[in-house]
């Protein structure tokens, strides 16, 4: 095995049923948005609770012990039926790594047939770290030292692109543009309106050069996926389902010289060289040589916009485009509806807010519906391979490229 | 009764005036260097593992970027909810010799609209907080005049 933690193309997994209850701020539990979308995953699916032989929930931090242990929260919701259980929790990337427990399990021959689902309820304002004096919890000191909010730390990505690379506030604001009007036709999403460039500079600063229309909301909302082996799908006679080529988890490599939430210094690189690739230019790249391809190949990508410049530094680290050149594809219009390359097809955290354990896995539900043809309004003509990445705290990422 | 004064965390700083400094700690067997301090064990893969040593960083460094906090941070930043918000801001420096970015907030008065990405900077002591008790103590970045 490399030491990116690639070891090569693997074997496929179908993807036999995605479901989604609609994000939002709802006020209810995230064990009623979970249920909610696994039982729409299981009937997209054409299966029942009792035909699956392992479920594996995404983590939240914000419900408390059944947050902590959400595939056994979710299992008992949907009523005990004896199913394996696994919980995992990889904050952004929850959800991801949660799809990748389930396909291990498949490929190892542990299961057949796999529920995978992830939901969150998710407070007002910004997030905020546990409870309690806890000097020794780099997410509890960015707080107390430096009132480091989320916010903050893109921000920072973002005037960092303005002077490196000559984007505007005017390209960010693009970004939310194009993602609301893709929003405005997802039925899932939580805001359904179409956004002006002026209604975005007329939003107030939150984090300079950030103002409220470029930073994603937190939302509530549930997503879940049937995942299952080759050999399952084809007697389930799922003759052409949408496959997951390629899941991709790795960590950063010493010197990280980014600087990532939740850190208040990056590492040093006095007595190391950094890799020439950044950790989200990893991620990426470990999805690629799993899956054989390259991003010449793909049809679409949907990327983690916790904010509108970090939609565009993806289409950098993914190899949409060379470093710097990303505000000049968005300005060409190749990352829309229509263009080479559409990004956020479903809108993005732009249009969802991020509902956190949720989230990835709604983004493979997104790949899915546009594999199959089945994205309404948004489709995008023929969608043959896409890519979903995302990053979080304390050195965590995903990338999932599916195809059909 | 004098107040006391506090570091907000003990250990990463220290000094007045012109010797103030952050203080790091350094691998004695490959020098990599690490704030916050690391004092359990080397974080360098490829290092077997030497004694760790304080190590105080360099004074001054260059702008990587910086941004404010128009919004009340919440809790465990200690604000006082009686009072309208100050937006404040933070800087993110380039440290040359340690070959690292280190996060701070800008000593007060100075806004985004005085700062450019690799403009110099210097850290200076400073105060977080108040009291009754005790003056919580900081550190914090001043430019230097020292343009990009």
């Amino acid at each position: 095995m490399a030491a990116d933690g690639g070891g090569g193309m693997t074997e496929e997994v179908a993807v036999l049923g995605a479901g989604m209850h609609p994000w939002g701020k709802w006020g209810r539990s995230f064990v009623e948005y979970g249920a909610v979308a696994a039982r729409a995953a299981l009937a997209d699916a054409g299966l029942e609770w009792r035909d699956i032989g392992s479920i594996v929930g995404a983590d939240t931090v914000r419900g408390g012990y059944p947050g902590y242990v959400a595939g056994a929260t979710f299992a008992k919701a949907l009523g005990w039926q004896g199913a394996r259980v696994t919980s995992v929790y990889a904050a952004c990337a929850s959800g991801a790594q949660a799809v990748n427990t389930a396909r291990a399990q498949i490929l190892s021959g542990l299961a057949d047939v796999v529920l995978v689902v992830g939901a969150d309820a998710a407070p007002k304002g910004f997030f905020r770290p546990a409870g309690g004096d806890r000097p020794d919890d780099p997410d509890w000191l960015r707080f107390r030292v430096l009132g480091a909010t989320n916010p903050a730390y893109f921000g920072l990505y973002a005037r960092r692109r303005m002077a490196v690379h000559g984007d505007t506030p005017e390209d960010f604001a693009q970004v939310k543009v194009k993602n609301a009007a893709l929003g405005a036709l997802n039925p899932y999403a939580r805001y359904r309106k179409t956004v002006t460039a002026e209604e975005v500079a007329a939003s107030a600063v939150v984090a300079d050069p950030l103002r409220l229309l470029d930073i994603c909301a937190t939302s509530d909302g549930g997503a879940a996926l049937v995942l299952a082996g080759m050999e399952f799908a084809r007697r389930h006679r799922a003759a052409d389902p949408v496959r997951i080529r390629a899941v991709s988890t790795v960590t950063p490599r010493y010197p990280n010289t980014v600087l990532d939430l939740p850190d208040i210094a990056t590492d040093s690189a006095v007595a190391v060289r950094p890799a020439a690739d950044t950790f989200r230019e990893s991620i990426a790249r470990a999805a690629y040589e799993e899956a054989g391809i390259g991003p010449q190949e793909l049809s679409f990508a949907e990327v983690y916009d916790l904010s509108t410049a970090l939609e565009l530094q993806w289409y950098e680290d993914l190899g949409l485009c060379d470093e710097g050149e990303a505000a000049k594809l968005l300005r060409e219009g190749t990352t829309t509806l229509g263009g080479r390359i559409p990004v956020n097809a479903s809108g993005g955290l732009a249009s969802f807010g991020e509902a956190v354990p949720a989230q990835a896995i709604a983004q493979i539900c997104e790949l899915t519906w546009q594999l199959r043809g089945a994205a309404g309004d948004r489709q995008i003509a023929g969608a043959r391979v896409g890519i979903a990445a995302n990053q979080g705290l304390f050195g965590h990422g995903s990338a999932v490229i599916a195809v059909r | 009764m004098p107040r006391t004064r506090t570091p907000v965390v003990a250990g990463w700083f220290a000094g007045d005036g012109d010797d103030f400094r952050l203080l790091g700690t350094r691998c004695s067997a490959c020098a990599s260097v690490f704030f916050p301090r690391e004092d359990a064990h080397c974080r360098n893969p490829a290092c077997p593992g030497g004694a760790l040593e304080e190590a105080p960083l360099s004074r001054r460094g260059r702008v990587w970027s910086y941004t404010d906090s128009r919004y009340r941070p919440p809790s465990p930043y200690v604000t006082d909810p009686e009072l309208p918000w100050e937006p404040y801001t933070l800087i993110a420096v380039e440290l040359a010799a340690e070959r690292l970015v280190v996060l701070g907030q800008a000593v007060p008065g100075v806004t985004v609209a005085d700062l450019a990405v690799g403009m110099e900077v210097e850290v200076v002591p400073g105060v977080l907080h108040e009291d009754a008790e005790t003056i919580w103590t900081t550190w914090q970045w001043r430019p230097t005049g020292v343009a990009a």
